[in-house]
């Protein structure tokens, strides 16, 4: 587990390239920096992206064909392509009056999704004959701003998670690009637009979303401090869990059955869903405290604590966890979402962690990866 | 300055109501909710078994009907039961509790504290303390985010 502070501002969103050498972030304004690692846990910085008028919210690097799509809330998305050695913007005319909020390249890499505040999402593709992007909308039944997306593995699904308080999974299927799809647990019939899966159940904004490696599962957290699971089939069944703690912010599968949440409580912690059972148990922190030295209280410090704050305990002031900060943003380094081998995880704290899930295993006991 | 001679009222015209994307709650049929049996809750604080007064006062509550005076009775019926607690049982009675009953009385608690009376505070803050204990803070983001509450 290593932590690396890239600086003092939240990282608004970030991405990995394929080889996991470079990292590039968005350090809470208009610009996109890329980072290159250098030897030890040295990180420099290596390109500066800027093109866009308002904060970048979200960035995703395709591993395959090395392109960087950026959007903001400039209401405009860019791909860029690495020529030579400078990235090349071209713009992207998502047709929204609102500010983008997250986007992703689908598993092809022929299309990519942005959610917007504009109550839709974009799913947009390159037309060859005009060399250019094209976009299509995707507005039914979406009532709130859609804060977040994730692809199925079929390259047609699309889940989405929304601040009116549902998560959904859309086809994004267009014919242009692509062939038919065969049926999945979500339904068979996939014209664009139709509606697979509407969750209910939930009240709080839907934060982050994440289909399982097989994509027969989607996974969702909402601000009303739960983790949800529901499973695809006939009559798809949801799982929640009301949990204890503060908001999460980020999800994602680290195997089948296993999920990695983080948000306002500054470390990440794990969930393992039962599909038999139908629930989800909290399977623990995620985060090795450093010991701190305890000093002991005075007589007087312990009257004036009791005096001012009625607590006989010693409190302490500074957060235990690695992230001094709430944790926005989950990402998969090594291995995919049907097996996890390292994840990485950034917040408003400026800082990126870096997790292993071997090491995360064996040091604490009682944390069993199913 | 000039003074306005022509009308204002259109100062006061509740723009909202025009949004035509103005975002209204799914209506979920709440007409059947009737609240706390009153009958059943009075008569077991009588005989004393205020952990079954608390379970009986726990159940049906009114959460989707836009009746307020339903409401107004069931938080009173609510706050007779968690007065009527000595203070040193109130921890077994809330460990009682499933995930949902924390969850439930946390937004009765809170309820409460919105309209505080002679005593109330008191009780439900010594209430309070012991349903975060067993709820944790995700059964009070679980107050301040429901749509349909008590």
């Amino acid at each position: 587990m290593s932590y690396y502070n890239f600086l003092l501002e939240p990282i608004s969103c970030h991405a990995w390239n394929k080889e996991r050498t470079q990292i590039a972030i968005c350090p809470n304004n208009h610009e996109v920096h890329i980072y290159k690692k250098e030897g030890g846990d040295k990180w420099s910085k290596i390109h500066e992206l800027k093109e866009h008028n308002g904060q970048v919210t979200g960035i995703d690097w395709a591993p395959e064909s090395n392109r960087i799509v950026t959007c903001g809330t400039d209401r405009n998305a860019y791909v860029w392509t690495l020529k030579g050695n400078v990235w090349r913007p071209t713009l992207v005319i998502l047709r929204i009056n609102r500010a983008a909020r997250c986007v992703k390249w689908s598993p092809k890499e022929n299309k990519f999704a942005v959610g917007s505040g504009s109550r839709l999402i974009s799913i947009c593709y390159f037309e060859q004959e005009n060399d250019w992007w094209v976009c299509k909308h995707i507005k039914k039944p979406i009532r709130s701003t859609v804060l977040s997306l994730d692809w199925h593995p079929n390259n047609i699904l699309l889940a989405a998670g929304s601040c009116d308080f549902k998560c959904r999974i859309f086809s994004a299927y267009i014919k242009e690009v692509e062939e038919k799809p065969s049926p999945t647990p979500w339904g068979s019939k996939m014209p664009f637009g139709e509606l697979m899966f509407e969750s209910s159940g939930t009240d709080g904004w839907v934060h982050s979303i994440c289909f399982s490696g097989s994509g027969g599962r989607v996974a969702w957290v909402s601000h009303d401090s739960t983790v949800a699971v529901a499973t695809g089939s006939k009559n798809t069944v949801i799982s929640s869990l009301s949990s204890e703690t503060l908001p999460l912010l980020a999800v994602t599968f680290i195997t089948e059955n296993s999920l990695v949440a983080a948000g306002h409580d500054c470390y990440p912690m794990l969930y393992v869903y039962d599909e038999g059972k139908g629930t989800i148990t909290f399977g623990g922190k995620l985060d090795i405290p450093k010991q701190s030295t305890q000093r002991g209280m005075t007589a007087r410090e312990r009257f004036q604590n009791l005096d001012k704050k009625a607590s006989s305990e010693t409190e302490k002031a500074t957060l235990d966890s690695v992230h001094k900060n709430s944790i926005s943003q989950i990402s998969i380094l090594e291995g995919d979402k049907s097996k996890c081998n390292k994840f990485c995880t950034t917040g408003m704290d400026g800082g990126m962690t870096i997790w292993d899930v071997k090491t995360l295993e064996s040091s604490m006991k009682d944390l069993k990866i199913v | 300055m000039s003074k306005n001679v022509s009308s204002d009222r259109f100062r006061k015209v509740d723009v909202d109501e025009y949004d035509e994307n103005k975002f209204v709650d799914e209506e979920e049929g709440g007409e059947n909710q009737q609240g706390p049996d009153e009958g059943e809750v009075d008569s077991l604080i009588r005989q004393g078994n205020v952990m079954g007064a608390l379970q009986a006062v726990l159940k049906n509550p009114p959460m989707n009907t836009k009746n307020q005076a339903l409401k107004d009775r069931a938080e009173g019926l609510v706050l007779k039961v968690l007065s009527s607690f000595k203070s040193g049982d109130i921890e077994k009675a809330v460990q009682s509790l499933d995930k949902n009953g924390v969850d439930l009385l946390m937004k009765y608690i809170y309820k409460g504290f919105e309209q505080p009376t002679e005593n109330s505070s008191t009780v439900l803050l010594q209430w309070h303390e012991k349903a975060l204990s067993a709820g944790g803070v995700g059964s009070i983001v679980r107050v301040l985010t429901a749509r349909r509450t008590v």
